[in-house]
């Protein structure tokens, strides 16, 4: 009895640094310790469940063993694959990464359901509220596993949108929500004995929701897909607290719940979108229909490397607006010795960064402190749009959407009202790209034909390399 | 109404523990600068990883001669672990970058 007491302390303290972890994680200085601290209270919770839990089998029994054996395996495995795939990630594939493990997340609660919901067959007629309990863990869980599957597919570039997008998607969606409904009223009070058969037709069906509701939401709105899903797998593990009377669940659970649904709409207010605009509205999985008008005859002025560093190198301030181009180039460290360059030749270098340069927010911050850049150097979108006017040269670097002029003067614009970057105010523009390509959401660069731009065309890696060789022998 | 007001009175604990987990989680998160938006989902999910415990009931409460659920709840575990274990090592890894830099 006493062991269980101290089950029930240990989800306590773990509670307690799930709440304080959470609160660190939100201040750039403590949010290191916040995230290993709510860590530490994990294991405490998992090791305690392991060692304490009431349901444990008990010591003389044969099942221990195989079970034992078992949950070590099970855990030696997922913890080795998370560690190593953790460690070995790219830090550009992060988003992704961090979508897959919410999907597994999500796939353990509706197996959970599952077994569970087997268990109550085989034991007594289950009771309403416990399956309807069962069912939706089950259901979230199943949406979020394939849902989460899709985002990270979509971001690894492994889908395209326009190919899993069915005419009407909208009400295709309508309908297997409905469906859904329907099967979990069935399920529930008609089927009877049978409900375990029609909680796994049940399930089916979630998964084939989770893929089709994800589906024609555009590449470049993933971020908020990830973290709807994520306070969706937070509400599936409080669901599963309930049914197991587990607190530690249903705090953990509420808690990411919560603060997902609040990270979800922070998200969408710093791009200037509504939730139900990026969940219904398909921006940016139009692809043509989306681009608003074609530049055809407009021309563009390029610039030669010489010119590019001789404007640069002569210049009192020098802006750099990084994209997911400088990503995906890996040409963070070059950008940085160019940096370094100029500042040795007394050029004041900032960077502006969007808050949804890359592909989450934050994420460009992140790259660029692993390539050293000082924190300082770093400004977002209010404190750039500041000093670009007074800005002497721009460098845009594999950015497109964030510095387009359409979003600010372009009403049919599918951007329109998107805080963007404006550095068409600076004196000077250039742009690195690889070709006249338009952006992730599909939308024509009215920047590239503005009279201050002059483009440098080339891979983001390369084009700084001989940039910096060129200010180099000046 | 009546079974409305006998569930609440039954559950009253639970309700108010669900009601001021959510206020809990909306106020820690309110004030969140951008940069820290992707570590914060990145470090949030890890904590729904706390999923895991209960697939760890699961388990325990299969019967040894059920496979079929040992089966289910193993893959549940090995899926929780990797939503746990990876979920906080890749948002240490970001945080990591986040060093102050004192020049």
């Amino acid at each position: 009895m006493l062991i269980t007491y101290l089950l029930d302390l240990l989800y306590l303290i773990a509670a307690i640094t799930f709440v304080v972890g959470l609160k660190q994680l939100s201040h750039p200085d403590t949010a290191r310790r916040g995230n290993q601290l709510a860590a530490i209270g994990m294991a405490l919770a998992v090791l305690g469940t392991l060692l304490m839990h009431p349901a444990a089998p008990s010591s003389d029994s044969s099942a221990r063993t195989l079970k034992l054996a078992l949950l070590y395996t099970a855990l030696g495995l997922g913890g080795f694959i998370g560690w190593r795939a953790a460690y070995k990630v790219k830090m550009t594939a992060m988003p992704q990464m961090v979508s897959l493990f919410n999907g597994l997340g999500g796939g353990c609660a509706a197996l959970l359901a599952i077994a569970e919901m087997k268990l109550q067959y085989i034991q007594h007629h289950p009771t309403a509220t416990g399956m309807i309990l069962v069912l939706f863990t089950m259901f979230f869980g199943a949406v979020s596993l394939t849902g989460s599957l899709l985002a990270y597919a979509k971001l690894e570039d492994l889908v395209k949108d326009s190919a899993i997008t069915l005419p009407r998607h909208g009400l295709v969606n309508m309908i297997l929500v409905f469906i859904i409904l329907g099967l979990i009223g069935y399920t529930v009070w008609g089927a009877g004995d049978a409900g375990l058969t029609w909680g796994l037709i049940l399930f089916a069906v979630a998964l084939l929701y989770g893929f089709s509701f994800v589906a024609p939401i555009g590449g470049a709105d993933m971020p908020v897909v990830i973290s709807v899903l994520n306070s969706c797998t937070g509400l599936t593990a409080a669901a599963a607290g309930i049914i197991y009377d587990n607190l530690i669940m249903l705090v953990g659970g509420i808690l990411v719940g919560a603060s997902g649904s609040i990270l979800t709409i922070l998200m969408c207010k710093a791009m200037n979108r509504s939730l139900t605009n990026v969940l219904v509205g398909n921006f940016g999985g139009g692809g043509a229909a989306a681009a608003g008008k074609t530049a055809g005859d407009q021309t563009v002025k390029e610039i030669n490397l010489t010119d590019a560093a001789v404007l640069l190198n002569y210049s009192q301030s020098v802006a750099i607006v990084p994209g997911y181009g400088l990503a995906v180039a890996q040409a963070q460290k070059i950008c940085k010795e160019l940096d370094d360059l100029l500042e040795s030749n007394g050029v004041e270098v900032r960077y502006a960064i969007h808050p949804v340069a890359g592909r989450m927010p934050g994420h460009m911050n992140v790259l660029l402190a692993e390539a050293d850049v000082p924190y300082n150097k770093l400004f977002d979108l209010e404190e750039a749009n500041e000093f670009l006017a007074k800005t002497d040269v721009v460098v845009v670097v594999g950015a497109n959407d964030v510095v387009n002029p359409a979003a600010k003067d372009d009403p049919s614009s599918p951007i329109y009202g998107m805080p963007v970057l404006e550095v068409w105010e600076a004196k000077n523009v250039i742009v690195m790209k690889r070709s006249m390509k338009s952006g992730y959401a599909g939308i024509e660069n009215d920047l590239f034909y503005h009279p201050k731009t002059k483009m440098l065309f080339g891979d983001a890696k390369d084009t700084l390399i001989k940039l910096s060789s060129e200010v180099k022998a000046l | 109404m009546e079974a409305i007001l006998q569930f609440l009175h039954d559950n009253l604990l639970m309700v108010y523990l669900l009601i001021f987990s959510i206020l809990l989680g909306i106020e820690v998160i309110s004030k969140v600068p951008a940069v820290l938006h992707t570590p914060l989902m990145s470090g949030a999910n890890a904590i729904h990883g706390v999923v895991l415990v209960g697939a760890i009931i699961v388990l325990f409460q299969a019967r040894a001669d059920d496979y079929w659920s040992l089966s289910v709840g193993f893959v549940a575990v090995v899926f929780g672990t990797l939503n746990v274990v990876g979920g906080f090592a890749v948002t240490d890894r970001m945080l990591e970058m986040f060093k102050k830099k004192k020049k």
